[in-house]
């Protein structure tokens, strides 16, 4: 047997094959009458108005600071998850501590308004 | 060994002589047999794909006290059949504006991102892709390469509804991952693995929906959120931003988008019953009885698998037709101020009491397991309580002169 990733490498590769192939079959069966004002931009049947890609506000990015830390710090905890049943108590406990500072983390960003839509 | 008690292992056996004898080297001859039997599982998911549309169409028709497609076929079962047809032939129009390549690649991935999780899902003991021990990891981030593509579509449109439906996306994106990829450590703990394989056999006596009901909870409104499905639709939201970030997709590429959510939906479902509801298995030792052995036979435990996918679904599409959409503020807040919390002391509560009762016998592990959550529920709901009363006597306090009735 090989490697379970060359399964997982072949099917990524067929899974990317199967969408394209009723892409490729619609591009030569279908009929191709484009005009400047099919392709234009839709907006509600009225002009566009401006460029789309423009600096635009992003409220979030408070959320998007506090996901990075919380995505990171739950990729340590399988670890901690996995070994669970052959650890000492007192070990997971220190994994409790460990969500513990993660929540003092999400009570500060709380408290100091960071949750908040700005 | 026949066909019919391990189907997979039986072809494969036959191929791999056929194909030595025919002189092809061994790496060459696995990678053709990975490469048929993949054939087969994706054919078989985008044939479920399509039936999926008729049973989206015909529930969501019921739910509207409508009847449905039924002029096409029986049931009108042949009508999505013509809808692919009328997609695959429709113009594809490309917004002059559009950043072409990222316009393309978008739909093709999002197929490939719903695709690739059926590579882990267990149809059954002996049908299945592969049984990788980080398959939990493997979902988590198939899943999120499926919000790439969303993100990916809004943006290269050069459009302001579509560019607006990324944002949110993005969003979306950013919270209920958090709270799912904290559920996921529960499974885990629970069946002492990550494999799907292994979360299956650990539930063959009892689901982890009896050991943990609020963890299912919680996996069930993420899994809608990161679905991007009403209430969570923000990215859509016909009422605002028309179609959100397919606005300017049309033909075939509008229908991957289309089909995709739909098998996202079906192969969630799946792994709301591998996690929670014993995948294939789980009939609480009834396949260990005289006269019931067949229940483990491969296809019995296929069609048991999808009857609980299917089930799921419906619970999705239940939640998508009878609720209102939020506004993306509240989404926010729910999830930071609500599910993240609650998600880290249910994990915290599930972590010490596992530790603690795993010596005990099963049926006071279980009791002790189901009442821990029950705790967690009441104490949840008497805090949101005292909370709304504390808002009320605040606005009360506020408007001076009571108001008569």
């Amino acid at each position: 047997m090989y490697s379970e990733w060359l399964y997982i490498g072949v099917f990524i590769i067929i899974g990317i094959i199967v969408p394209v192939v009723p892409l490729v079959f619609s591009a030569l069966v279908a009929p191709k009458k484009s005009n400047p004002s099919k392709q234009s931009t839709y907006e509600c049947g009225i002009e566009t108005v401006g460029e789309s890609w423009v600096q635009f506000k992003a409220q979030y990015y408070i959320f998007a600071l506090v996901f990075l830390v919380f995505d990171v710090e739950t990729v340590f905890l399988f670890p901690w998850a996995l070994s669970l049943n052959r650890m000492p108590m007192f070990v997971a406990l220190e994994g409790v501590l460990f969500i513990g500072i993660l929540v003092a983390g999400l009570v500060y960003a709380w408290r100091k308004g960071m949750l908040e839509w700005v | 060994m026949t066909f019919w008690n391990d189907p997979i292992n039986f072809i494969a056996n036959w191929l791999t002589g056929l194909l030595t004898g025919w002189g092809v080297p061994d790496l060459w001859a696995t990678i053709i047999e990975y490469a048929l039997g993949i054939t087969a599982l994706i054919v078989f998911a985008m044939v479920l794909d399509i039936l999926l549309v008729w049973v989206e169409r015909k529930v969501v028709a019921r739910f509207q006290d409508r009847l449905g497609p039924n002029r096409i076929g029986p049931f009108g079962l042949i009508q999505p059949f013509a809808d692919i047809i009328k997609l695959v032939i429709k113009e594809d129009i490309t917004p002059a504006n559009a950043d072409k390549v990222v316009y393309n690649i978008a739909p093709v991935l999002a197929a490939t991102s719903v695709i690739s999780l059926w590579a882990i899902l267990p149809l059954s003991s002996r049908i299945f892709g592969v049984d990788m021990n980080v398959a939990l990891l493997y979902l988590v981030a198939a899943g999120a390469l499926g919000t790439l593509a969303i993100i990916m579509a809004g943006w290269s449109s050069n459009n302001k509804y579509a560019l607006i439906g990324a944002f949110r996306m993005v969003a979306n994106m950013v919270s209920y991952e958090i709270p799912m990829v904290i559920i996921l450590l529960i499974p885990t703990i629970l069946a002492d693995t990550m494999s799907v394989q292994g979360i299956t056999q650990a539930q063959s006596g009892i689901w982890f929906a009896i050991l943990s009901p609020l963890g299912f909870i919680i996996f069930f409104i993420s899994a809608i959120a990161e679905l991007g499905r009403s209430p969570f639709d923000l990215i859509e939201a016909e009422s605002e931003l028309t179609a959100g970030f397919n606005v300017e997709y049309s033909g075939m590429k509008f229908g991957w988008f289309f089909a995709s959510e739909l098998l996202h939906a079906f192969t969630f479902g799946g792994f709301m019953a591998v996690l929670f509801f014993g995948g294939y298995g789980g009939f609480f030792g009834l396949e260990k009885v005289a006269g019931f052995g067949w229940l483990t036979n491969p296809f019995v435990e296929s069609a048991v698998f999808l009857a609980k996918a299917m089930f799921g679904y419906w619970a999705i599409m239940w939640v998508k037709y009878s609720m209102p959409r939020v506004r993306i503020d509240h989404m926010l807040a729910f999830n930071w101020k609500f599910l993240v919390p609650l998600s880290l002391a249910l994990l915290v509560t599930t972590a010490i009491l596992h530790k603690l009762l795993i010596v005990l016998p099963t049926w006071q592990y279980a009791v002790g397991m189901f009442a821990s959550n029950v705790v967690i529920i009441t104490g949840t709901i008497e805090i949101l309580r005292a909370h709304g009363r504390k808002q009320r006597k605040a606005e009360e306090k506020l408007s001076p002169q009571p108001v008569k009735n």
